[in-house]
């Protein structure tokens, strides 16, 4: 018999983002399929009373809480010593998670410490047999695998985005069990002293969007007249994340060619770039532009629902059979007109 | 006085990730199809790593850098012919399996047990250093539980960017969400620091560095441990490659002012 702790860390506010609410999604479902099993709830944070009040009627049996300044700061020596005690505390055989950049950094150590394992970027769990499993992707979102373990606890890190988040109503007041965990002097050696954000003007990847626009290397390319005309890209692209709050994504070879010293789009760095070597984000919605390749390099929109491709070539791999739509036009004239109509709408 | 390091970088082996990949059923699980023959290449993100850590070690006399890496014998010899060329190091080469599928907590233990079997490796000095993940398992897991194994408590994952201070602390800019940086500052070593891209171009190749590397390179590759990964309780229900084929609608002839329209009235459902 399965216990099942739904593990997140609260934010500055106290509250639970929306990957903590999907996780929760994932463990409820995942506690609906093993008959028998319990569900904990444990949350880590400044504070975790507000986050414990907004689940209360998520069915969990128990709460569990460690607080404290020591503990607001993504840092891995505080966040690894709090989660390992909800682990603990809970006697969880399975730990469901969202996979955020925070729980990503301390958990697969706190599975260790504990004597467990950990899977990442989960992107569905379920039952079979009374026995849970989760599926992944391996090879860069080459092939998806479905995995079962039998050691204990098992760790789930869910990519966010994967699930739909638990919208249960409010609860009342709920009891929170708080842990008592005193971070050792060794454990203040790291102090997290920031965020660096781009300026909201300059903004590009924004997870939340509903729309991916992948830009591909052909916007530095040579066109019809001969010419480069980099800079009006720019103000093209630039136009339309203005107003459509689309993200950017880019491929390898673009931003590989900004490493190289180049000229090439100004705005975009490593962290714009999918593929292999960069994110798989997921967006209901994925227009790109300009790309070209076969895979691996489409690995980059695995995870876009509806996707269409403006390219000049009818037969570009990037497209064909992974798109819903190419246009074979040129993407300079079609996104001109793309931001004239967008400003006409607005 | 500039502080030396002992840096520790764990870099596994991937397939060219230009290569077709296909899952196959092995005696051990599964396995990719023709997986000897397929050209290997450093991980991408860990071959980042090697690269600050060789750029920390040349700014910083008397650093040494070591690269432990697990995989089978040959395909270390054959990747280890361009990445010796590339920047300083020694080799550390632990002979077994680089597949993506091998338990992550075995691969840990592995690396760990190599580290730890470094001759004069000072642990007041060390910095372990890796991707934040592989081209093939893709988890983010190993360099955790191997900085765990070593007691290291003070781990970054998704590092662009290390910048050590006039007293010795360092700066950690770490990838968040959105495309946002965490800034900490950590008073010194041991840490442990998972290397997203960083900011440093791919080395060019130097015959030079590659005759000095070859000197202790091969001679480790002769004598490397010969390394068995337990699954640790790990079974694959399936491995599959996506099936989703679409069907295209090809959109041709059509004048920008209509394909924009069209685009438009999607983006806007």
């Amino acid at each position: 018999m399965e216990t099942i702790l739904f593990l997140a860390a609260t934010e500055p506010d106290g509250s639970l983002a929306p990957a903590a609410l999907e996780a929760l999604g994932a463990a409820r479902s995942l506690a609906a399929a093993l008959a028998g099993c319990s569900l904990t709830v444990g949350l880590q944070g400044p504070s975790v009373q507000t986050a414990a009040d907004r689940i209360a009627g998520c069915g969990a049996t128990r709460f569990l809480g460690v607080a404290g300044p020591d503990f607001g700061s993504a840092r891995y020596a505080s966040d690894a010593l709090a989660a390992e005690a909800l682990v603990r505390a809970s006697q969880a055989t399975v730990v469901v998670a969202p996979g955020t950049s925070r729980l990503s950094r301390c958990l697969p150590g706190v599975a260790q410490r504990t004597g467990g394992q950990a899977d990442t970027h989960v992107t569905a769990l379920g039952a079979r047999e009374s026995r849970p499993f989760v599926n992944r992707w391996y090879y860069r979102q080459r092939m998806e695998a479905v995995v079962q373990r039998t050691q204990r606890p098992w760790i789930v890190l869910i990519d966010p985005g994967s699930q739909s988040p638990w919208d249960g109503p409010p609860g009342g007041a709920v009891a929170v069990e708080m842990i008592d965990v005193t971070l050792p002097e060794a454990a203040r050696k790291t102090s997290v002293v920031g965020v660096r954000a781009p300026a909201a003007d300059a903004q590009t990847i924004r997870p939340d969007a509903d729309l991916l626009f992948v830009a591909g290397a052909g916007w530095t390319k040579k066109q019809a007249d001969g010419q480069a005309r980099v800079v009006e890209a720019e103000q093209i692209i630039l136009e339309f994340l203005k107003r459509s709050r689309a993200s950017l994504g880019s491929t390898k070879s673009l931003v590989d060619l900004g490493g190289e010293g180049q000229t090439v789009l100004s705005f975009l760095s490593h962290l714009n770039q999918i593929g292999q070597t960069g994110a798989t984000p997921r967006h209901p919605k994925g227009l790109s532009t300009c790309c070209h390749g076969e895979e691996p390099h489409t690995v980059g929109w695995r995870f876009i629902n509806e996707r269409r491709a403006i390219s000049l070539d009818p037969n570009c791999g990037w497209a064909r059979g992974k798109a819903d739509v190419l246009y074979v036009a040129d993407a300079f004239a079609v996104m001109r007109e793309v931001n004239r109509l967008l400003a006409a709408n607005a | 006085m500039s502080t030396a390091y002992h840096v520790v970088v764990c870099a596994s082996l991937v397939p060219d990730p230009l290569q077709t990949l296909e899952p196959v059923a092995g005696p051990a699980g599964p396995a990719l199809k023709n997986e000897a023959m397929l050209p290997f290449v450093l991980d991408p993100w860990a071959a980042h790593a090697l690269y600050e850590a060789a750029h920390l070690a040349k700014n910083r006399p008397g650093t040494k850098v070591w690269l432990v890496s697990l995989g089978p014998k040959p395909k270390l010899q054959q990747v280890m012919m361009t990445v010796a060329q590339k920047v300083p190091f020694e080799f550390v080469p632990l002979d077994g399996s680089a597949s993506g599928f091998a338990e992550a907590s075995a691969v840990a233990a592995a690396l760990a047990e190599g580290i730890q079997a470094i001759p004069g490796l000072d642990r007041s000095k060390l910095l372990v250093f890796g991707g934040w993940e592989s081209a093939s398992r893709g988890a983010g897991v190993t360099l955790s539980m191997v900085g765990e194994r070593l007691g290291i408590i003070d781990q970054f994952q998704g590092v662009d960017e290390l910048k050590i201070q006039d007293d010795g602390a360092f700066e950690v800019v770490e990838r968040l969400e959105g495309g946002q940086h965490q800034i900490s500052r950590c008073a010194g070593p041991p840490a442990l620091f998972g290397w997203a891209t960083g900011h440093l171009p791919e080395p060019k190749n130097n015959p030079q560095i590659g005759m000095i590397n070859m000197r202790t390179l091969m001679p480790a590759l002769q004598k490397a441990k010969p390394i068995q990964l337990a699954d640790a309780g790990l079974s694959f229900d399936s491995v599959v490659l996506p099936k989703q084929l679409r069907e295209t609608r090809i959109v041709k002839d059509a004048s920008a002012e209509d394909v924009a329209r069209e685009i438009v009235d999607w983006i806007s459902k």
